[in-house]
């Protein structure tokens, strides 16, 4: 099995599913000859020629509009945004069209494509080019919301989500795409969409996270193991909607306590939302309140002060021991 | 270093067939056969019997909020005659007329209006997208459209609709943009009708066109008289042509007028005079075709109680649709119920199942649930 980064990993992904169907085209800012900024579509012109991996002219809403358009005629486009923080020109085509058209035509029509956006710190970005912002498409119904963590999930993930009928937001952490290298298989691979992984067990405190903080949140547990002496299981969601409510309930029956940790800011966020489906189903069972680890509710804090807004281990830590303490 | 004049100078034209009076430019006049004049004729008939009776309808509280076309039924069903039934429709929230003419059955509409989402489902084998509201959104798909079938090779041309407000809007000019560089067959009909709610054109827009703003795109635009059907049939024949030839887009702006109210929901005398409206119904579409084919012998007397029996068995049909089932509201989602929305629906089922709470009965508490407070079981 070679061992691949995330970049490669998406790349397979997409050289796969565009060699098993002729339907699948790529559209986006500087992903042709260039192969994206971040490389992620290196090569897919060479191979697959420039109409079905277009470079497509600097404008957001119809860069997701024509591929609305595409999608309704029966391709599979893949849209490639190149920072989430410029998907505010095409939100309106993402909320009232990629999302609503199944339900407006009654099924007549549906949308199946797919849109990748890199998001998130840790990569000294500048700003629109570092925040975090699931929150906004996990809200809307008809989207589906997938955050990968590493090379092998963010492949068979976006295998899935370009095979998914409906439309999928991919969001691909900044912060990953060349932070580790994993065996990722040759041969064709899916994870269902909708489903939670437990990547780390144990009966004290469950850790929920997603994207870039998957690893902090590991890196919590060790030293939690290490100087407290405390179990703990890390879920990392990989689908935030539908969000997998069934795995945290289960979890949190077992260890009663839960620490929520996303890149997002705090209010409103994925965070407050898999706080209430907890409270629904494990409420008896809850012995401390839950906490999230967030960003804090500022607009922007650039990235000289990234590292005092993005959650990292040690407030991770102190959160799980303030939760284990109560 | 001189500074010199580029060329190509650009020249858009404005295309006039028929007058107000119903004066010909032979020399102009399309090649309509004797059924074709009268079947756009019917079109535009039904197109404003049906929008008066809609109108009633909703004052009548039968049907919600619409958006009439009385004014407007040469720019749409001039244009729309252009189209195979192969080809694409994409409409925004202003073409009953062209709409019925690519097949939505009345009732369907009536449906719609009505706030039955049943009534935007396009039938399987029609070639048009529903109703689009957010002004001008609907322009980018229409350029995707074009460019899935150019990319599966099939000869099919996408029209799209909007109007005059819609030309300020950026998915307007992103798309324009998309479609000259890809080079794709589109055909882009503004219903330029000089109001946008209440808002002039002169407000809307600096240009002394619409139809000019294409040749910022590298595409043909042309202005035609939107009241005169032949005009615009001319210009969207000649569109649809060179689309299906391969030979990209084209933007016809239809100078027209929207003789009745914005939507039910608007009062125009706040905004535009009287004597402008009446200006505008001494051109009107109808009066005008309706003299050509006088003196072609080609009218047919009982044309208007047809329709009106037409439309009348459509309302018919309309309100003899059951209430809608409540529970359908989940199934279009996504292509298969979530865990989430098979809860939700559940416990929507639920509440039907009970039925409304009766009047003067206090509501029952729900039973208790165990354990309460103090008994907790936990480790605590």
């Amino acid at each position: 099995m070679p061992k691949l980064n995330m970049v490669k990993a998406l790349n397979l992904a997409l050289f796969q599913e565009m060699e098993r169907d002729g339907d699948v085209l790529v559209l986006g800012e500087d992903v042709g000859v260039d192969g994206g900024v971040f490389r992620v579509t290196d090569d897919l012109q060479r191979k697959f020629g420039s109409q079905r991996v277009i470079d497509s002219p600097l404008a957001e809403a119809a860069i997701i509009g024509t591929a609305v358009g595409m999608a309704l005629y029966g391709l599979k486009p893949i849209c490639e945004i190149q920072f989430s923080g410029f998907a505010f020109q095409c939100f309106h085509q993402i909320e009232n069209h990629c999302a609503r058209y199944r339900a407006r035509s009654q099924g007549r029509f549906h949308v199946p494509m797919v849109i990748r956006m890199p998001y998130g710190g840790g990569v000294r970005a500048l700003e629109h080019h570092s925040e975090s912002e699931e929150q906004f498409y996990a809200h809307v119904p008809g989207l589906k919301m997938v955050i990968p963590s590493g090379p092998r999930n963010a492949r068979a993930l976006l295998a899935a989500a370009i095979r998914d009928p409906d439309p999928v937001i991919f969001f691909e952490a900044k912060a990953l795409y060349h932070a580790a290298k994993e065996e990722v298989p040759e041969e064709s691979e899916t994870l269902p969409l909708g489903r939670a992984q437990v990547v780390r067990e144990g009966n004290a405190l469950t850790l929920i996270a997603y994207g870039a903080m998957v690893r902090v949140a590991l890196e919590a547990a060790d030293v939690l193991q290490d100087e407290d002496g405390v179990e703990t299981t890390v879920i990392d969601l990989l689908t935030i909607a539908p969000l997998d409510r069934e795995t945290l309930i289960d979890s949190v029956k077992q260890t009663g306590r839960a620490v929520v940790v996303h890149e997002a800011p705090r209010s409103f966020g994925p965070g407050a939302e898999i706080a209430a489906s907890i409270m629904d189903g494990a409420f008896l069972s809850l012995e401390a309140p839950i906490k999230r680890v967030t960003a804090y509710d500022v607009p922007f804090v650039g990235f000289a002060r990234e590292k005092a807004n993005v959650p990292d281990v040690t407030r991770v830590v102190a959160a799980a021991r303030e939760t284990l303490a109560f | 270093m001189p500074r010199i004049a580029l060329e190509p100078r650009f020249q858009v034209e404005h295309l006039s067939v028929l007058d107000s009076e119903g004066n010909l430019d032979a020399a102009l006049e399309p090649k309509l056969s004797a059924d074709e004049l009268k079947s756009l004729y019917r079109a535009m008939v039904l197109g404003r019997r049906l929008d008066e009776r809609m109108v009633r309808l909703q004052r009548q509280g039968r049907v919600g909020t619409f958006a009439p076309i009385k004014g407007q039924e040469a720019s749409q069903i001039g244009s729309v005659f252009a189209l195979r039934k192969a080809d694409w429709m994409v409409p925004s929230f202003r073409e009953t007329a062209a709409m019925i003419w690519r097949g939505w059955p009345i009732e369907k509409l009536l449906l719609f209006f009505a706030g039955h989402v049943e009534g935007g489902r396009p039938a399987d084998d029609q070639h048009d997208l529903p109703i689009t509201i957010p002004v001008a959104t609907q322009l980018p798909h229409a350029v995707g459209l074009a460019y899935a079938a150019q990319y599966r090779s099939d000869d099919a041309v996408v029209m799209t609709y909007f109007g005059d407000g819609a030309t300020s809007e950026g998915d307007f000019h992103e798309a324009m943009n998309f479609a000259g560089v890809w080079h794709v067959p589109v055909v882009f009909v503004c219903q330029n009708n000089q109001w946008a709610i209440s808002v002039p054109l002169k407000k809307q827009t600096h240009s002394r066109t619409i139809a000019q703003k294409a040749l910022a795109y590298g595409l043909p635009g042309i202005q035609v008289d939107g009241n005169d059907v032949l005009a615009v049939y001319a210009a969207a024949r000649e569109a649809v042509d060179r689309a299906r030839a391969g030979d990209g887009p084209t933007l016809i702006e239809c100078v027209t007028y929207r003789l009745g109210v914005h939507t039910t929901a608007d009062d125009p005398s706040k905004y535009r005079s009287e004597e402008e409206v009446t200006m505008w119904e001494k051109k009107d579409p109808l009066t005008r075709f309706r003299a050509y084919l006088e003196q072609r012998s080609l009218l047919e007397s009982d044309i208007e109680s047809q329709i009106d029996a037409e439309i009348a068995d459509a309302v018919q049909r309309f309100e003899a649709t059951p209430p809608p089932d409540p529970l359908t509201m989940f199934d279009h989602a996504y292509a298969e119920l979530t865990p989430d929305l098979e809860a939700q629906r559940a416990e929507l089922a639920e509440r039907e199942a009970a039925g409304p709470p009766r009047v003067g009965e206090p509501t029952p508490l729900p039973p208790r649930a165990t354990p309460m407070r103090g008994q907790r079981m936990t480790r605590r």
